[in-house]
């Protein structure tokens, strides 16, 4: 459980966070989303212990970030932005720090080993992490932060600079681990928002926004509800457009003449599937593609934080 | 307790972790002995004890202790570490205590490795082993000093070179603070108990005491306020600027 009453951090007279309050419960995968400088990082780091808050006040089960910051980390598996390590160090060698100063001890020390397998980490035991690809280094991190199976995971940014194949095994690293955890991401890579977050947190300014799922988010999109259409025959296209803005359902109608493709928004939320199949038929609009969408959170995101 | 000691192995083992450490004991043990043999006239003085090799560590390592410290933190910081280990459940003394027992422990390692020179002195005659223990004694806590010095002159960039240039800038004021050098600075305007207090900051005077075989618990408690108040800023400065 993760809490925040008006989190603040101010850098001379700027809020770089600015009253972020919240709640994260046990079983959510929360997304935290924004521009670049938008607070994202800062606000983790108060929420990890490693930037006193200017006001306001955050806790981990429970554990005050500031008055009890043991208790509060002990509950914690962070991953800090860019994953860093001590280059130096072995994978091994250093894995086995943490969980020294962990207390990962007798049984539970097998949990570093469960770490090191679900990361799949074997092949760099004895590699010393400066010579390891971006992939490992993150996995490394990765595994560092979940070793002492803690109730509270805080991963900055952990797909970023990831091939698909990596990021694909780190999302469902995180859908596995979720379970009876509270976990934030932070990320700008919305599809991620979709694949693992039940919840998404979208902050600007370092304020928050918008906080809905990541459902309810797409659903806010102007292409919410939208139909839109691939002609089979792009010379109908003038046609087929014409015939469509003249619907009174429809409120406004995109062309992406390249593709044939026509995109026709509903007005006041009505439903276009019917209307629109029934329009094409009667028209002899050849189709090679017909789907409705659920609405398009590049353009929410975009919408918000602009 | 137990996390200064895990976080003091960790350190001392990353020194060996490059040859860096090596190099350091090969030139540590190199110009030691030039010093004493050459610049010090060892054989000449026809005595059979280790004063000029000692007499000579304050400005061995006023260029050689910035060396080992100048890594401490400023490492830490530029590679960003420093923000994972103090996310772990550390408090940041024992992160500042563990790392300069580690810079501490290395250099102990350094002095113990001129063992040569004491066998020397006592086949060639018969010197004072007293003094000579009292002496190293001197020379541990003079290098303790200096690290905690250049802790805080790590602490304060992320550049080591900077770390480095710093620290043997503040180790110089600290060694000679009871020389005219520094006390003239003083003497014009400030009053006389201030003058007496700058003097007895002084690392030489302190140093010297112990080396002459006379080990006051006056220069003991010296050192142990002085490496405590520079490890207490260390915490200070990185409380505040870890993040930066």
């Amino acid at each position: 459980m993760i809490k925040t009453e008006a989190l603040t951090k101010r850098y001379g007279t700027v809020a770089v966070v600015d009253a972020v309050s919240f709640t994260a419960s046990p079983g959510e995968v929360l997304g935290f989303l924004g521009p670049n400088g938008a607070g994202k990082t800062t606000t983790m780091r108060m929420l990890a212990g490693f930037i006193t808050p200017s006001s306001g006040s955050a806790s981990i089960c429970g554990h005050d970030v500031d008055t009890d910051p043991l208790a509060a980390r002990s509950c914690l598996g962070y991953l800090p932005e860019g994953a860093p390590a001590y280059g130096e160090m072995t994978v091994r060698v250093f894995l086995d720090f943490i969980a020294d100063l962990r207390r990962l001890q007798g049984a539970a020390r097998a949990q570093v080993d469960k770490a090191i397998e679900r990361l799949q980490l074997q092949s760099v035991l004895n590699q010393t992490i400066e010579t390891l690809s971006k992939g490992f280094r993150r996995r490394v991190g990765l595994a560092q932060a979940i070793m002492h199976d803690p109730p509270v995971l805080i991963l900055d940014e952990p797909t970023d600079g990831l091939d698909p194949n990596q990021k694909h095994e780190v999302r469902t690293l995180i859908n596995d681990m979720a379970g009876d955890k509270t976990v934030i991401i932070s990320t700008h890579i919305l599809e991620e928002v979709e694949a693992v977050c039940t919840r998404a947190i979208i902050i600007a300014r370092g304020r928050i926004v918008a906080d809905d799922t990541p459902h309810g988010l797409a659903a806010r999109s102007r292409y919410h509800n939208a139909v839109s259409l691939q002609l089979g025959r792009p010379e109908q296209l003038a046609m087929a457009r014409a015939a469509v803005a003249a619907l009174p359902s429809v409120a406004a109608v995109e062309v992406n003449e390249r593709d044939a493709r026509l995109t026709a928004l509903p007005r006041d939320g009505a439903s276009l599937l019917e209307t629109l199949s029934a329009l094409t038929n009667s028209q002899g609009i050849v189709l090679k593609e017909l789907h409705l969408e659920a609405g398009r959170l590049d353009e929410v995101f975009r919408t918000i934080t602009a | 307790m137990r996390n200064v000691a895990i976080i003091m192995r960790r350190e001392l083992a990353s020194y060996f972790a490059t040859p860096l450490a090596y190099l350091f004991l090969l030139i540590f043990l190199i110009l030691a002995n030039l010093f004493t043999f050459y610049l010090g006239g060892f054989y000449e003085r026809g005595q059979a004890d280790l004063n000029v090799f000692f007499s000579y560590h304050p400005w061995l390592f006023l260029f050689l202790i910035p060396a080992i410290s100048m890594r401490l933190w400023a490492d830490e910081r530029r590679t960003g570490s420093i923000e994972l280990l103090m996310t772990l459940p550390v408090t940041l003394w024992q992160a500042v205590v563990g790392k300069f027992l580690a810079a501490w422990a290395f250099t102990i390692l350094a002095l113990a490795l001129t063992f040569p020179m004491w066998i020397t002195v006592n086949f060639l005659g018969s010197p004072d082993n007293g003094a000579i223990l009292a002496a190293y004694i001197g020379s541990v806590l003079l290098a303790a000093g200096f690290l905690s010095i250049g802790s805080l002159a790590s602490a304060l960039t992320r550049n080591t070179v900077v770390a480095f240039i710093v620290g043997i800038a503040l180790c110089f004021v600290f060694l000679v603070a009871g020389y005219p050098l520094v006390l003239d600075a003083f003497r014009g305007w400030a009053p006389q108990f201030l003058v007496d207090a700058v003097a007895s900051l002084g690392f030489l005077t302190h140093f010297e005491a112990i080396s002459r075989g006379v080990i006051d618990i006056r220069d003991l408690i010296y050192f142990a306020l002085l490496i405590s108040w520079f490890l207490l800023a260390t915490a200070v400065v990185l409380d505040v600027r870890k993040s930066e």
